[in-house]
């Protein structure tokens, strides 16, 4: 009984810790810069988070399971393209039909990732490696490198990420992505394949002596991943308002990974939650903010970002040896 | 009783690679027995087992199932015939909860397709409460010793209502309480009609147990026998019957007077503390002790592995500082490491360049560059003189059986030249006749004034080879034997910390 109260609050305190540095840091900004304590500031930050969520949950299960997918950033780049393009041919199209475009392509480059990783068992970093290039190289041929400017874009689509056009102030946009995380949750908490996929994260040989088809679930995660990678991309559009083939979702993989280790995603897998994700999207979000109201040079946010996620795994590996310290003593 | 058994194997080969482990071996399972596997290290038990449980793919040869020819390709085609795998290590989730651990694979679901935690709460309750157990099944894996995830794996395969349950070695690590437990328990489950293939080393416990008898020995089926009518002995006779008589023998050698290299007060916190012992050239010091003892992490802290916390280390009677593998190799001290797979060998890669890999100074040239010429020499003498068997020293290890990738593992050390080696385990999973040739090498080196550290979880070979015995219980070292004082229950009583 004590050691369950000792880990739950192992897991709890990672939690509670990112909420108290997204705090200190929401704080500080104000202290910094006073223009910062204002309600569009709030929805600034929350504005950050709706594609990044989504990509960040996939590649959270992905690394649940003891893979890591960099393609998930050109899998929402080329998606975007083809939504884009669709709305350049006939503005008018239904959006709703777009969404399912862009998800469906998702899931078909996150399939051939799939199928590349498990069928010839290969490590899946390499493979997405390769993919991240084949499928930004794929929009490059197919748009020549063109961008779809702002005036193509449907104002539906856009109004999605306007506070202004939702009933109750906040963008339509980030209710999707919420709403898409709590989905995520119930899958992996309350689902027979969301616990099989820690189990082949945790230990993937007991996985499959316990009749687990590990690859089926592997195969199901890239389909996943892809698939919210796809379906970002719509989000996407709706907030940056126009399509750039070369820019769109490049370097997503590195923020979507960084958001899950913050929030708690252990890259030995079997260890991840979603609310530990969605606090890391919104710890990014604040640190993105404050750093552009705050007037730190936008060329900061990479190097940010970068500490930010080894402090994370430093941080992780504290409270583990603790724990297991906690243990023996 | 009906015409056909509930499980049987017949004629199953399977080979590693080039090695050939089963050769042609039967098996059948009647319906509610226990049906207990013996052999020896190696006899090929476990893999029997893992290929009846589909982790492996025979070779050749069929299984049938109530007399109908299957095909176990997976686990999962096991499961679907209701078989169940305890393993001999646990198989765990360590960062899931007990529940999950015991259920997964099997996870019970609600009528909207969920996971009914409340209902496998429920099961769980009652299969713990049957098993004697008193634990929270939220709480997570890690934590639980050996015996009590065990426990949970059984718990596991009973709640996958499995009908054939296969256990590999599940007294290993249990203390004798808890193996008392065991048996109680799968003699209720007999009751209960399960049926129960017991793989053990422990003669008596199956002799209590179980209701026939399959020996194994090298890959082949030795018999079949009714418990009832097989003494221990006997047992013991057809598992080394077809190996060569008196297998262990020591050889006499010179002992010199001195101590070439100590050990004092050597402690690695949390691993063991306060060891001493010294060995002198063409001496062979056994150290003895239970799994979790110590053993292996006295070898890895001499060696530089392990962080030394306390002691010293000498050499001809000056300290040496030892704090890498790197330092301890020029001091003269080898370590041959008992995971062949993990550490000691490159298998991918060729014999000569495992065998020289240690020692690569002898064969470079100006700026690095690798002298062919000398690598084969040097990986020529070595098979030589250890008798390797190989087609070519160009191909890769992983090719070769057991007991000649263990003698690869030796020269890859030998060739190091050192005055002090450390064998840990030289013997694991090696066949009889390897094993034989190791012994006659570890007597070869002794005589050729080596210092040798022999640790081994094989008594029998502690016994007959050392001409001293150090003793470790749970990181204390309980005793030390010499030759006069060393006999079966000496160390076996130090080794469960009786003394």
């Amino acid at each position: 009984m004590k050691a369950k109260e000792k880990r739950l609050s192992g897991m709890a305190l990672r939690e509670v810790g990112v909420v108290a540095i997204i705090l200190i840091i929401y704080v500080i900004g104000c202290l910094i810069e006073p223009r910062f304590f204002s309600f569009d500031v709030l929805v600034n930050i929350l504005l950050f988070t709706p594609v990044l969520l989504l990509i960040s949950l996939g590649e959270m299960m992905e690394i649940i399971s003891q893979n890591l997918d960099v393609s998930v950033g050109s899998i929402m780049g080329f998606a975007a393209t083809v939504g884009g393009a669709i709305f350049r041919y006939d503005k008018s199209f239904p959006i709703i039909v777009v969404f399912l475009v862009t998800t469906g392509i998702g899931v078909v480059l996150g399939l051939i990732n799939g199928l590349l990783v498990t069928r010839f068992k290969l490590p899946s970093v390499i493979v997405t490696l390769g993919t991240m290039n084949i499928y930004r190289g794929l929009i490059f041929i197919l748009m020549n490198a063109k961008q779809i400017d702002n005036m193509y874009i449907p104002q539906n689509l856009i109004a999605l990420s306007q506070p202004m056009k939702s009933v109750i102030g906040i963008p339509y946009t980030v209710i999707i992505a919420f709403a898409a995380a709590a989905l995520v949750a119930l899958f992996l908490r309350r689902f027979k394949t969301g616990r099989e996929i820690y189990a082949i994260g945790c230990n993937r040989e007991a996985a499959e002596l316990r009749g687990i088809n590990a690859t089926r679930i592997s195969m199901l995660v890239f389909i996943i991943a892809g698939g919210l990678s796809g379906f970002a991309a719509m989000l996407f559009i709706s907030r940056v308002g126009y399509v750039n083939p070369v820019t769109a979702g490049s370097g997503m993989e590195f923020t979507a990974v960084a958001a899950a280790v913050i929030g708690g995603t252990s890259m030995a897998g079997g260890v991840g939650t979603t609310l530990g994700t969605v606090l890391g999207c919104l710890l990014l979000g604040v640190i993105y903010n404050s750093i552009s109201y705050i007037g730190i040079s936008g060329y900061w946010q990479d190097a940010i970002y970068g500490a930010i996620i080894i402090i994370a795994v430093i941080i992780e590996k504290l409270i583990k040896t603790r724990l297991v310290k906690g243990q023996e003593a | 009783m009906s015409g056909h058994p509930l499980l049987a194997a017949k004629g199953i080969y399977k080979s590693f690679g080039k090695h050939e482990v089963l050769h042609g071996v039967d098996f059948d399972l009647r319906e509610g027995e226990i049906h207990a596997l013996i052999g020896e290290n190696g006899a090929g038990k476990s893999t029997l087992l893992r290929i009846l449980f589909g982790v492996h793919k025979a070779s050749a040869g069929t299984i049938e199932y109530k007399g109908e020819t299957v095909r176990i390709n997976s686990p999962m085609d096991a499961k679907s015939y209701g078989m169940a795998m305890i393993n001999q290590e646990p198989q765990v989730f360590s960062d899931m909860s007990i529940l999950e651990n015991i259920f997964l694979g099997h996870l019970e679901l609600t009528s909207a397709r969920m996971v009914d935690y409340k209902r496998m709460e429920k099961i769980a309750d009652g299969l713990l409460q049957k098993l004697g157990l008193n634990m929270d099944v939220h709480s997570k894996m890690m934590g639980l010793s050996v015996a009590e995830q065990q426990m949970v794996e059984i718990a596991g395969a009973l709640s996958s209502n499995a009908s054939i349950i296969f256990m590999d070695e599940p007294t290993a690590s249990l203390t004798p309480d808890e193996v008392q437990r065991l048996m109680d328990l799968i003699r209720r489950l007999k009751s209960e009609g399960k049926t129960i293939v017991y793989i053990s080393h422990r003669l008596e416990e199956i002799k209590q147990i179980s209701d026939r008898v399959t020996v194994l020995c090298d890959g082949k089926k030795v018999g079949c026998y009714n418990t009832a009518e097989i003494t221990i002995d006997d047992m013991i006779c057809s598992m080394i019957g077809c190996t060569l008589g008196e297998m262990i023998k020591k050889e006499e050698t010179e002992i010199s007077d001195e101590p070439h290299f100590a050990v004092k007060g050597l402690t690695s916190n949390g691993a063991f503390s306060n060891v001493t012992f010294e060995v002198r050239r063409g001496e062979i010091l056994g150290i003895a002790g239970l799994m979790g003892s110590g053993r292996t992490e006295i070898a890895r802290t001499i060696f530089g592995v392990m962080k030394r916390d306390a002691g010293t280390i000498e050499i001809d009677g000056k300290p040496v500082v030892i704090n890498s593998p790197i330092d301890a190799i020029r001091h003269g001290i080898a370590l041959v490491p008992e995971d062949r797979h993990g550490l000691g060998l490159f298998l991918k890669k060729p014999i000569a360049f495992n065998t020289t890999f240690a020692a690569s100074w002898k064969i470079k040239r100006k700026l690095g560059f690798i002298d062919r010429k000398r690598e084969k020499d040097v990986t020529e003498k070595y098979v030589e003189q250890l008798k390797t068997k190989l087609t070519s020293i160009y191909h890769n290890v992983g090719d070769l059986s057991g007991g000649n990738q263990q003698k690869v593992s030796l020269a890859k050390w030998l060739a190091t030249d050192p005055d002090v080696l450390i064998l840990d385990e030289p013997t694991r999973g090696i066949d009889v006749g390897a094993k034989t040739e190791v012994y006659k090498i570890i007597n070869q080196l002794a005589r050729d004034k080596k210092c040798i550290i022999l640790i081994s979880s094989e008594l029998e070979e502690v016994l007959a080879l050392s001409d001293r015995i150090v003793v470790m219980y749970e990181g204390r070292q309980t005793a030390l034997f010499d030759r006069s004082e060393i006999n079966e229950v000496n160390v076996l009583a130090a080794a469960h910390d009786f003394a």
